[in-house]
């Protein structure tokens, strides 16, 4: 029994017209069918938020969602944040400078889900970051360093905003 | 942990999802999916088919009407969050709901499935049973009422059948200047109510309780509410002693035992919870 | 560029492609023909095997083979996997098959292998795989366990004591007799799980060469290697272990598991390259973890409230195999007396086996519940002779004038445990300094009269890191004048390649864009031994240390004779070599690197060696001890037991710190794990031993909400041991957490006279002793 449809999908700007077993989530029709493994599966049963990806623009667990529920949907995922090969987009730089990874494997996630906060709340306080990635595991590190980074990104973004 | 094999149905109408419920005898409704597929990824159900109802756009909606808020069933969490009519008259349900998972989790979760799922400890469900809700259900005879206090049969059970489909939930208001409160205890930010508690109070102008409804979430397979503390009451001025006096009656209620808690702890909660929760909306009466 | 690399907080060279999504996990890993594996597992603790029925599985469309025990090779059906720090304490030192045979011993043991076209229809046919189990009585608690009569976890070993040992020196009966102070306690300490947020993995491909390639998410990629060879009866160069980027470790992933060969089996049987990705409820079951300790404990003092002695025994749940010998029970027996002068000890040890996964290091690897127990006697020996816990701690820690300081014991490395260096008064004092310890009574006070309830506690720590025996490092100068480095490390997000690269940089003179460092692939680097124990900066530091100096003179010697130059008047600038007299000339790396390969068909110089390499394998003379204290403040609440951390002040010394932008990434995420295992974390098994806590949504791991910044002072006290003076760092936060919270709740709730002996503390349990308290003094 391994029915399957077609769907049409936007993910990080390209179109992708796929046929997908209907019961496949969304994260493994990313990662395997599409070779779009920058998204991770931590728990697979929606806690860790590793696996988080912006679904028409909110933040939402891949591995809760069927591939075919993304048919004429748009998704941004971890491969589509920066804005060229050569440059990374602030939020990416502010992880780095601040130490807000170590093993990665949470980061895809992170990212995901403060980008979206921080685009609906620019000036965050550090409760506010904090109660924004509660739904965001990390084992390595202890939170500070992308805590820091979420609010050193926020002012990036501001003066970024200003300038322009 | 990747989900069994099932057909996939994606109905547009209400009509459509009832036409499959009364001909599929193992089908799980799909909603916002936060619980139904870590479920499914588990293993922990095994439908033949997953109805998707996503697409039936006619369950969306928040209409207010002369004191009576109605949410359709896949009305979002995150919707009901940022509603500037439900942070303005029913301030219960928009302090409840940040307590709903993490963003992620209200971004797709509905009250629908929410109120259908019936986790003990579910927020949105606890205030269904504080505002006596009523329940819209359709099935293939047309569509019916259910009051909230007969929604609930046992534990994460309702009593729709097997082929109706919730459609939508309304919420009576309070009057401007009511007294509200919703405290909840829980393990970790987000995480399932360990014990919860709501409280809403109406007093007249001597400050004297005319109205109380107190809710206990995540207590008992299914929200309670305690209807003895509530009398007790009526006619009475508030005090956080005399709340505390009252709410000892909360230990009484059945409680859960289970990994995260055992019963009488619940049960001390539940005292110290609907405390808290009464004082809170005591504080409030009158600031409409 | 130029100047000094080591002691700056030099950004990581591995960040881009994490945050970018080109991070590639073993998941990540595509192969063209893969094949996808799930495990059949045990559902009961204790059974006998009598058959396996895989004919539904087989005949499940997608399905291309189910192996069982029977279907194994000779080697994998009698090899057991290895024991990987034997030790003759052990009476019955077992450890697995590689698949269970005719009896499982734990839920979650693999019991046969099916192998499909997607993971999805593995699955499936895993669900269709029928095994006919007779069900044994099962042991679930250690304590029951070791009781008279206990059935045993092993249905043919007469009893579940796998292994007694003591450890003991001093006169401990004189110390005991002649006290003025003699206080007795009963601990228990529950640690939980690794819970690295990426799951176990490997994908195993076989060539067209016979070559077996394993890309695995493990810390030892080496011990792989060797294991795997041993087990699959093939010549170890016909095996590649690769740890790709691997997402956390803590533990867990340094011990050989049994899926691996079984994969590895199946992929040379099949031929095709095979993928098996552990989900989250299996690393519940079948990753090993951390679990129980029951401590009996007296403690004896003198008048002035020093210490005299401390005996007693310990119960230890190894689980239902030994995979680590009695390393964690014995590294937990040493630590004991931590960081003061304790002139006698004994202690009896008892190892357990029960029905339950084994247990094996995860970060602390023990020393966190030797820490506990100590701390909270001293504290409970305070409270007796009403002295400030500080105080007591002041007057019994060893003084940097005594260092090294020889404790009496044999550590887990053979060697005597001796502290090679350290400055315990002084971190103890900046960790007073910092938390604002000496106004604390102040603040409680006015927290009380607010009605709110506020305590502190203290932890202090040494720890034995950097163990041997090596872990080697190649530096190389490359044609083009990058530098390449090659080390058998095997990183989960340590940022072991910024800092080889660092010390390569420095000594070099090469800007960090220009070292390239490969880790973790046996291929690359052929001898290793793995990261755990916090031991890679302390033993490949120094070996890239000792190889770029190396480098660095052949360097010199190429180009001293190129220039035709005197050495001293040569300085490496920026990827050259300047020579500062004369006409000042200058030549690449690279032309150097070119050159020292010498012309085809011509002959070097007398004396004179190709290549501008070298290898090098610091082999450290025994563990470096760090130490640290960390002190802790929280607010308790009684009426439903929850507790907050207020403030949270470390003092830490591991060495010479290479960056310490890592180290400070390190002691936060260690304190972290530290206030899970206090807090939240406990590892559930109900009296069937059955695992009841096997999602994320019962297991609780602490989030952004629940861990405070922590604020840390560094004091480097370089080790003599090693020419960097560097120790480990990645455990130091995980070690006393647990100690310096429970201490501070019970201060909280000292106005309830609540005593606090075990960790977790959870709300319920919290609540339950304010009630038996109350109780007993109102009966």
């Amino acid at each position: 029994m391994s029915e399957t449809r077609k769907i049409a999908v936007t993910i990080n700007g390209k179109r992708y017209e796929e046929e997908v077993e209907v019961r496949w989530t969304l994260a493994d029709f990313m990662r395997q069918q599409l070779g779009l493994t920058g998204t991770h599966l931590g728990c697979e049963h929606g806690v860790c938020g590793a696996c988080t990806i912006l679904f028409d623009g909110y933040s939402a667990r891949s591995c809760l969602m069927l591939a075919v529920q993304a048919d004429g949907h748009e998704i941004l995922t971890v491969e589509g944040i920066a804005p060229s090969e050569e440059q990374m987009h602030p939020l990416q730089e502010a992880f780095r400078d601040n130490h807000g990874l170590q093993c990665g494997f949470c980061t895809p996630g992170m990212l995901t889900t403060l980008l979206e906060f921080l685009r609906d709340n620019p000036d965050p306080t550090e409760q506010e970051v904090r109660i924004a990635i509660s739904g965001n595991l990390c084992r390595c590190t202890g939170y500070q360093g992308i805590v820091a980074a979420a609010l050193d990104a926020a002012q990036r973004l501001k003066a970024a905003k200003e300038a322009s | 942990m990747k989900p069994p094999p099932f057909r996939y149905h994606d109905p547009r109408t209400v009509d459509e999802a009832i036409g499959l419920l009364s001909t599929l005898d193992n089908a799980k409704v799909l909603a916002g999916g936060q619980s139904l597929m870590p479920m499914l990824n588990m293993r922990y159900v095994l439908p033949d088919d997953v109805i998707d109802i996503n697409k039936i756009a006619a369950l969306c909606y928040i209409r207010e009407t002369d004191g009576v808020i109605e949410f359709g069933a896949m009305t979002r969490q995150r919707d009901i969050e940022f509603s500037d009519v439900v942070k303005a008259r029913f301030p219960i349900i928009h302090e409840a709901i940040l307590n709903v998972g993490h963003r992620q989790t209200r971004n797709r979760g509905t009250i629908g499935g929410s109120l259908c799922h019936l986790d003990p400890s579910a927020e949105l469900v606890t205030m269904a049973a504080a505002h006596d809700a009523v329940v819209t259900v359709a099935g293939p005879n047309g569509t019916r009422e259910i009051p909230f206090a007969q929604f609930p049969v046992t534990f994460m059970t309702t009593a729709i059948e097997a082929n109706e489909l919730v459609t939508g939930v309304r919420f009576p208001r309070w009057p401007a200047g009511h007294g509200y409160g919703f405290v909840e205890f829980a393990r970790r930010h987000g995480d399932f109510a360990i014990a919860s508690a709501a409280a809403l109070l109406e007093t007249d102008s001597n400050g004297k309780i005319t109205r109380a409804s107190v809710t206990l979430g995540g207590v008992s397979v299914t929200p309670v509410r305690v209807r003895a503390v509530e009398q007790a009451l009526i006619g009475q001025k508030g005090s956080e002693d005399f709340f505390r006096e009252v709410c000892e009656e909360c230990r009484k209620v059945a409680a859960i035992d289970d990994v995260h808690a055992p019963a009488n702890y619940r049960q001390h909660l539940a005292t110290v919870m609907s405390r808290r929760a009464l004082v809170a909306a005591l504080g409030r009466v009158g600031k409409a | 560029m130029s100047g000094k690399s080591i002691g700056a907080r030099v950004l990581r060279t591995e960040d881009a492609r994490l945050l970018t999504g080109r991070g590639e996990f073993v998941d990540d890993i595509r192969l063209p023909g893969m094949l996808h594996a799930a495990f059949v597992r045990a559902s009961f603790a204790h059974a006998r095997i009598h058959g396996v029925d895989a004919s539904a599985a087989l005949a499940l469309p997608g399905v291309r083979a189910v192996l069982t025990w029977a279907d194994l090779s000779r080697g994998l059906q009698t090899t057991r996997l290895p024991s990987l720090v034997p030790n003759p304490y052990s009476k019955f030192p077992r450890t697995q098959l590689a698949l269970a045979k005719d009896e499982v011993c734990y839920v979650g043991e693999a019991v046969a292998i099916v192998v499909a076209d997607s993971r999805h229809v593995a699955e499936d046919a895993a669900a269709l795989v029928s095994v006919d189990y007779e069900p044994l009585p099962a042991m679930s608690d250690c304590r029951d366990a070791v009781a008279e009569g206990a059935a045993p976890a092993h249905a043919d070993l007469p009893d579940n004591k796998a292994a007694t040992f003591k450890t003991a020196y001093g006169d401990v009966a004189a110390a005991f007799a002649g006290a003025a102070h003699l206080i007795k306690e009963a601990l228990w300490i529950h640690r939980g799980c690794g819970q690295a947020l990426e799951c176990r993995g490997v994908v195993t491909d076989v060539g067209r060469d016979g070559m077996l390639t394993v890309w695995s998410s493990t810390q030892t990629p080496h011990l792989e290697k060797r294991v795997l060879a041993d087990l699959l009866q093939r010549k170890p160069d016909t095996i590649r272990v690769i740890a790709p980027d691997v997402g956390g470790g803590f533990g867990p992933k340094a011990i050989f598991y049994g899926e691996d060969a079984i994969v590895a089996a199946a992929a040379l049987r099949l031929k095709r390259p095979i993928k098996w990705i552990e989900d989250r409820r299996e690393h519940f079951l079948a990753t090993t973890q951390e679990r129980d300790q029951y401590w009996s404990l007296e403690i004896a003092l003198d008048a002035d409230a020093k210490l005299r002695g401390v005996r007693g025994t310990m119960l230890h749940d190894t689980g239902a195999y030994m995979p680590w010998g009695v390393v964690m029970p014995y590294i937990a027996a040493t630590t004991v007396p931590g960081p003061y002068i304790l002139p006698a000890y004994d202690l009896d040890v008892t190892v357990a086996y029960t029905n339950k996964v084994p247990t094996t290091p995860v970060r602390g690897a023990g020393r966190p519940q030797a820490v506990f127990v100590m701390e909270r006697l001293l504290d409970s020996a305070a409270r007796a002779l009403n002295i400030d816990p500080a105080e007591i701690r002041r007057r019994n820690l060893i003084q940097p004038e005594q260092m090294p300081y020889k404790v009496g014991l044999t550590f887990r490395d053979g060697k005597p445990v001796i502290y090679d260096s350290g400055d315990y008064p002084a971190a103890f004092g900046k960790a007073i300094e910092l938390s604002a310890y000496a106004d604390f009574p102040q603040r409680q006070k006015r927290a009380r009269e607010e009605g709110r309830y506020i305590g502190i506690g203290i932890g202090s720590y040494v720890e034995g890191t950097g163990l041997g025996p090596f872990e080697g490092v190649r530096v190389a100068v490359e044609d083009d004048g990058t530098i390449s480095v090659q080390s058998g490390a095997a990183p989960q997000g340590q940022g072991h390649k910024t800092m080889l690269a660092q010390i390569v940089a420095e000594q070099l003179q090469v800007p960090m864009t220009q070292i390239h460092v490969t880790v973790g692939d046996t291929a690359a680097f052929p001898m290793g031994i793995g990261t755990f124990a916090s031991r890679v900066t302390a033993n490949a530091g120094p070996s890239a240390l000792l190889a770029a100096r190396t480098v660095r003179d052949k360097i010199l010697e190429t180009a001293s004779r190129i220039l035709d130059a005197k050495v001293e008047d040569l300085v490496l600038d920026d990827g050259k070599v300047d020579l500062r007299t004369g006409n000042r000339r200058a030549v690449s790396l690279g032309d150097l690197a070119k050159a020292s390969q010498g012309f085809p068909g011509f002959s070097f110089a007398p004396g004179q060696t190709p290549g501008l390499e070298h290898t090098a394998y610091f082999t450290p003379p025994q563990a470096a001890y760090c130490n640290g204290t960390h002190i802790v403040e929280v607010e308790a609440d009684p009426e439903t037991g929850a507790v907050k951390i207020l403030n949270y002040a470390v003092a830490h010394d591991s060495g010479t710190l290479i960056n310490p932008l890592i180290v400070d990434g390190q002691i936060q995420g260690g304190v972290a794990h530290g206030i899970g295992n206090t807090l939240l974390e406990w590892m559930g098994y109900d009296t069937n031993a059955q695992p009841v806590t096997t999602t994320f949504a019962d297991y609780l791991l602490p989030s952004a909400c629940e861990i405070p910044f922590v604020d840390a002072v560094h004091i480097e006290t370089p080790s003599p041991l090693n020419p960097l003076g560097v120790k480990g760092a990645g455990e130091g936060g995980t070690i006393p957490a647990a100690a310096a919270i429970v201490a501070a709740v019970e201060n909280a709730l000292d106005p309830f006279s609540v005593k606090l002996n075990e960790s977790p503390i959870t709300p319920d349990r919290i609540v339950a002793a304010i009630d038996k308290a109350r109780r007993r003094k109102h009966p």
